[in-house]
């Protein structure tokens, strides 16, 4: 173990020392000694026996299995106590502590070789739970207003609550406005680049316009689009169409330059023609670029969708929800839609680079040779 | 097969203008092996691009087997190899060498046939699912070379094809080209910048020289067909390296 690790592990059992010392916690002005907690106890004890690390090797899984534990106990307390007293915070920071340690030690030992990198995915996965606990911890241990922060489980009853009118919203949003206006944007960029690059009159032409209909704000054309197009899904395919056209637009025709000059006299000794360069040269070369574009507008589609929403729409769609739910500050629909769509985004991010990854393997940044 | 007449090629830049060639005469008959040789700047890939039709000459005449270039390229009459092995990362081995046959539309099974008979002329038979960046460099110039054979154009255009190779690959590559132009019976033109490579290859070595471009020498080779790598040890060997060597140096003289 290093110094650092030492330290971490040091200041880990002194805090669940203090968490025995101190109150733990109250309910109804009465307090609650730690002894009504057994998991939280059983944790607390066997910390301070980890430090039997300083004599003996104990290994990293001790750590995980001690903040797997704590974690367990403290969100158990939760359902029994009211109000956490300075002995819950002490053994929330000692399991968080723990949690640290072991993502610490994994991560050294990853880089040693001395585990698979498989188990890399865990030290991620230990760092989404730690905020999570800490998150649902804090909250209700701590009480805070739901208005300001509600707790994950909080939100998490509210998503399972809601499961048709969260599909209904997403199915609106997601399913009908952005991958319609996904699939618009993105094919109108590509085709005018392609018009561009075919005439030197179009190219001064139209990269002048979709440079400045790319510097229209979201904010004034969404209520536009809804005039023009109705208050329903079509207008906001509209706004993410406007949204996604130009960086498709842009990264297409630099795209289209980057195949070398000695691979174009290639094509030209062949007598090739301008499509079949095209097809077999050019745009397999403008790949990366083309992809950029498409992980680029996958986030962006969906920001433009909800935004769009709180602009006149039907009484369905992720934005619209959000907007009404905090007016009756219904805060824990409005995380719930907020995870969806975060959850959403992230998926179609990934499936889309997934996608790059199979048709740009031969690319040195994919393959990680050298050029 | 080629034949340049007072062949002249004029560059415009924005410094003035900048003679790329001058007064060109040349004559490459059919199944020769010629060399072009010079240092840089000399004219020498500018010639092989307008045999090509990469580049338009300013003044003068060329035909390439019996057309002007422009009909030559269209006609697919010359295969032309790069210095860089220019294969597309994207294709494996087989499908770049199918990529011109491919653009001029054979069947799929004469694809098949041509590229089974090539990958064999260039000794690569066994690679061709691999990736271009799977394979070393000698091995990439091999793959550009089977490719610029796929469709059997009776004129072979190559630049510098060995440049970037170290010399125990290059002098391998060498003794197989050779090889492979007695049993195709092709004609080559072949820009170096080296002086053995260009009398051990050539039938016939042309010496260039720069600013402006153009021909010094025009050395016909004594050399028997048969060229064992030994043959560069021999004094008919060293006598013609001797004179391309005078060549060079002539050119200079009024310079250094």
């Amino acid at each position: 173990m290093s110094m650092f690790q030492r330290l971490l592990a040091a200041f880990a059992s002194g805090f669940a020392l203090l968490a025995l010392i101190f109150d733990f916690a109250s309910t109804e002005g009465a307090p609650l000694p730690v002894w009504e907690f057994p998991v939280v106890g059983v944790f607390l004890v066997l910390a301070l026996l980890s430090l039997a690390r300083f004599r003996l090797a104990l290994s990293y899984w001790i750590d995980g299995g001690l903040a797997a534990l704590g974690a367990i106990g403290l969100i158990m307390a939760l359902d029994t106590l009211q109000q956490g007293e300075p002995g819950y915070w002490f053994a929330l920071v000692s399991a968080w502590l723990f949690a640290w340690l072991f993502a610490e030690r994994l991560s050294s030992a990853i880089s040693a070789d001395k585990v698979r990198e498989v188990a890399g995915v865990l030290i991620p996965v230990v760092f989404g739970l730690t905020i999570v606990v800490a998150w649902e911890a804090i909250t209700r241990g701590g009480n805070v207003p739901k208005v300001l922060l509600p707790s994950p489980s909080g939100i998490w009853t509210s998503l399972i609550d809601n499961i048709p009118k969260i599909a209904a919203d997403f199915q609106q949003t997601f399913l009908k406005a952005v991958l319609a206006g996904y699939v618009l944007g993105c094919g109108a960029g590509f085709l005018v680049a392609i018009a561009i690059d075919r005439s030197p009159f179009l190219k001064r032409g139209l990269l002048p316009l979709g440079n400045f209909i790319s510097a229209l704000p979201l904010i004034g054309i969404a209520p536009i689009m809804v005039m023009w197009f109705g208050f329903d899904w079509p207008s906001k395919a509209a706004v993410v169409v406007i949204m996604t056209f130009f960086p498709m637009l842009v990264n297409t025709v630099a795209g289209l330059n980057v195949a070398g000059h000695m691979e174009r006299d290639l094509m030209r000794t062949y007598a090739s023609g301008y499509w079949s360069t095209l097809f077999k040269l050019r745009l397999p070369a403008a790949a990366p670029f083309i992809f950029n574009a498409l992980k680029i507008n996958s986030t962006l589609a969906l920001i433009g969708a909800i935004v769009a929403e709180f602009f006149g729409t039907p009484i369905v769609g992720m934005g619209f929800r959000i907007s009404s739910e905090i007016g009756k500050l219904n805060v824990e629909m409005v995380w719930a839609e907020i995870a969806v769509a975060a959850l959403a985004g992230s998926v179609f991010y990934w499936v889309v680079a997934l996608i790059e990854r199979a048709v740009t393997f031969w690319h040195p940044s994919v393959r990680g040779g050298r050029a | 097969m080629v034949e340049a007449k007072g062949l002249g090629l004029t560059f415009k830049t924005a410094d003035g203008d900048v003679v790329a060639l001058s007064d060109v005469n040349l004559d490459i008959k059919r199944g020769e092996f010629v060399s072009f040789i010079g240092p840089s700047g000399c004219g020498k890939t500018t010639f092989l691009r307008v045999i090509a039709d990469l580049e338009q000459p300013t003044s003068g005449s060329i035909t390439v087997n019996g057309t002007s270039p422009a009909d030559a390229r269209v006609n697919r009459s010359y295969g032309y190899v790069f210095q860089a092995p220019a294969l597309f990362p994207w294709r494996t081995i087989e499908k770049n060498v199918a990529l011109p046959l491919e653009i001029m539309g054979y069947s799929e099974a004469e694809r098949r046939e041509r590229i089974a008979r090539t990958m064999k002329l260039v000794n690569l038979d066994g690679f061709e699912k691999k990736f271009p960046w799977q394979l070393s460099g000698g091995m990439q110039q091999r793959a550009s070379i089977a490719r610029a054979l796929a469709f059997d154009a009776d004129l072979l255009l190559m630049d510098e094809p060995f440049g970037a190779l170290d010399e125990i690959v290059r002098d391998h590559l060498n003794s197989e080209l050779l090889k492979l132009w007695a049993s195709t019976r092709k004609t080559i033109a072949f820009v170096t910048h080296s002086i053995p490579e260009a009398v051990y290859l050539s039938t016939k070595i042309v010496v260039m020289s720069p600013r402006p471009g153009r021909v010094t020498d025009i050395i016909e080779s004594t050399l028997p067909a048969e060229r064992p790598l030994e043959i560069r040890e021999t004094p008919e060997f060293l006598e013609i390296a001797h004179r391309v060597r005078e060549g060079l140096r002539a050119g200079h003289s009024y310079e250094v």
